[in-house]
């Protein structure tokens, strides 16, 4: 099997901005060329678009208008996590030798399809992602005590760490006082305990070990890859406090690496909501269920940038099919120390969790520099 | 449009059995996803326990278990002062609408 590599990244500002599918695809894509003046189009083998758009043939759409002929080209579409799911698409291509080179390119705009799923009928009425958002919370509560402080806290940390992500969505700072008071949606989410949906577009760009060199003086390597699909339906989670999909995904890619979640020095969770980044710590071992929020507690008091330095889904925007995009471009640049203001320290490690609607799926990646 | 869509779109909440190894399939299929027998098709038991509930403005929402297994989310109604998880629950009513579903609940 061929090691695989992240030798580069394309990034664009998340904004509500109106801008078609296939310009979003393609400022991503021009971005990642701009940054990488060794790569010649000839040289891409593969070309994965990850997104929730309906447009048909966008890898082919994308690929003509970057003036790339690739041989494998397609579309991955698994609503949130439609972005860490292609990159595992793209590290099978070259693994299996298939593809030298891939392209990955994730976009939405802020109106996209992806939001609800139609199917699960189980949820009746409340097929809006703030109910099983509620649900998870209330739990969450329930077992653990976990209080609308604590859940503010979150959310008032990747608010500051988005500060200095270019790529933002907002920049806009906020107290725990201030979000404590922010407009209340249930009777367990507040506005600032939810990601929000919005425009962007986000690119990296995999080859195999042997020429990853080429492409980039610090490539980074994909150590271990974990997925696990649930169920489609958010009411089969067995439990409400707890995310079985990313138990099982983080076990599976802990396991490939050789690596213990102790041993990772900078992650990118799934913050969809404020309790999600509490569920997913815990369920990813960084510690031990119904401590999450005395953990993000003391990184927001110590300005710790461990857990998602770019400021997560919350800080930066969730723009379904480039968010596990732009978590990996931002391990990679830690990785790489290029992070600039929100660089941690001699890191070596790097964690991404993506996951998709109300964690009946969830993909885990460890990256090692 | 399936029988249970058929049904729901009356007022009738039915369920998928499998003749074969007699799995309840939830949510409602034409085959069960254990053996992919044969499904046939009957009335759940309308109490059900409390598993999860939450509140947007005046309306109270909830998740509840029907036969161990079957889980719907809908609207919680009547008087509800302080439910406990696990409480029983009763199906009162439910629906397709213009391809909405909906379910709605009482404790009991
Ligand atoms: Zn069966």
């Amino acid at each position: 099997m061929n090691k695989v590599c992240l030798v580069g990244y394309g990034n664009t500002k998340f904004s509500r901005e109106n801008i078609s599918i296939d310009s979003l695809l393609l400022s991503a894509t021009k971005s990642l060329f701009e940054q990488n003046t060794n790569l010649n189009q000839k040289d891409i083998d593969a070309v994965i678009v990850s997104t929730n758009d309906n447009t048909k043939y966008l890898a082919a759409i994308l690929s003509e208008i970057a003036g790339i002929k690739p041989k494998i080209a397609h579309t991955v579409e698994s609503l949130c996590n439609s972005g860490a799911n292609s990159t595992v698409s793209a590290y099978s291509y070259i693994a299996s030798g298939l593809a030298k080179v891939v392209l990955v390119v994730g976009a939405e705009r802020y109106d996209s399809p992806g939001q609800i799923l139609d199917w699960d009928k189980s949820r009746g009425e409340f097929k809006h992602p703030i109910f099983w958002g509620s649900i998870f919370t209330k739990s969450h509560k329930r077992k653990f005590g976990t209080t609308e402080e604590e859940l503010a806290i979150v959310s008032a940390k990747n608010h500051k760490n988005a500060q200095e992500n270019p790529h933002a969505y907002s920049h806009k700072n906020y107290t725990v006082e201030e979000l404590l008071n922010s407009k209340k949606l249930t009777e367990d989410l507040k506005v600032s305990d939810c990601s929000r949906s919005c425009t962007g577009a986000s690119a990296i760009l995999l080859a195999s070990e042997d020429i990853s060199k080429k492409f980039s003086s610090h490539p980074v390597k994909i150590k271990g890859i974990g997925q696990k699909t649930v169920s489609a339906g958010f009411t089969k989670n067995a439990n409400f406090s707890c995310m079985q999909s990313t138990v099982d995904a983080g076990k599976m890619a802990y396991e490939m690496a050789g690596i213990k979640a102790s041993d990772v020095d900078v992650a990118e969770i799934h913050d969809a909501f404020t309790v999600c980044e509490l569920m997913a710590l815990e369920d990813l071992g960084f510690v031990s269920h119904g401590k999450g929020a005395k953990y993000v507690k003391n990184l927001f008091d110590t300005e710790n940038r461990k857990i998602n330095p770019r400021g997560g889904l919350i800080g930066s925007g969730h723009p379904l099919g480039a968010t596990g995009i732009a978590q990996i471009i931002e391990i990679l640049q830690q990785l790489q120390g290029v992070a600039g203001k929100r660089q941690v320290e001699n890191c070596k490690v790097g964690l991404v969790h993506n996951m998709s609607a109300a964690a009946t799926s969830s993909t885990v990646l460890l990256l090692e520099s | 449009m399936n029988k249970f869509e058929s049904e729901l779109k009356k007022g009738n909440f039915i369920i998928s059995e499998c003749s074969d190894c007699k799995e309840i399939v939830w949510p409602p299929s034409n085959y069960c996803n254990k053996c992919f027998g044969h499904v046939k098709w009957r009335k759940p038991s309308e109490i059900g326990k409390l598993i999860e509930f939450s509140k947007k403005e005046n309306v109270n929402f909830c998740i509840a278990e029907f036969e161990e297994k079957i889980r719907i989310m809908g609207t919680l109604i009547g008087e509800i002062i302080s439910p406990k998880i696990g409480q029983r629950v009763k199906l009162k009513k439910c629906g397709l609408n213009d391809g909405q579903f909906n379910f709605t609940m009482a404790l009991i």
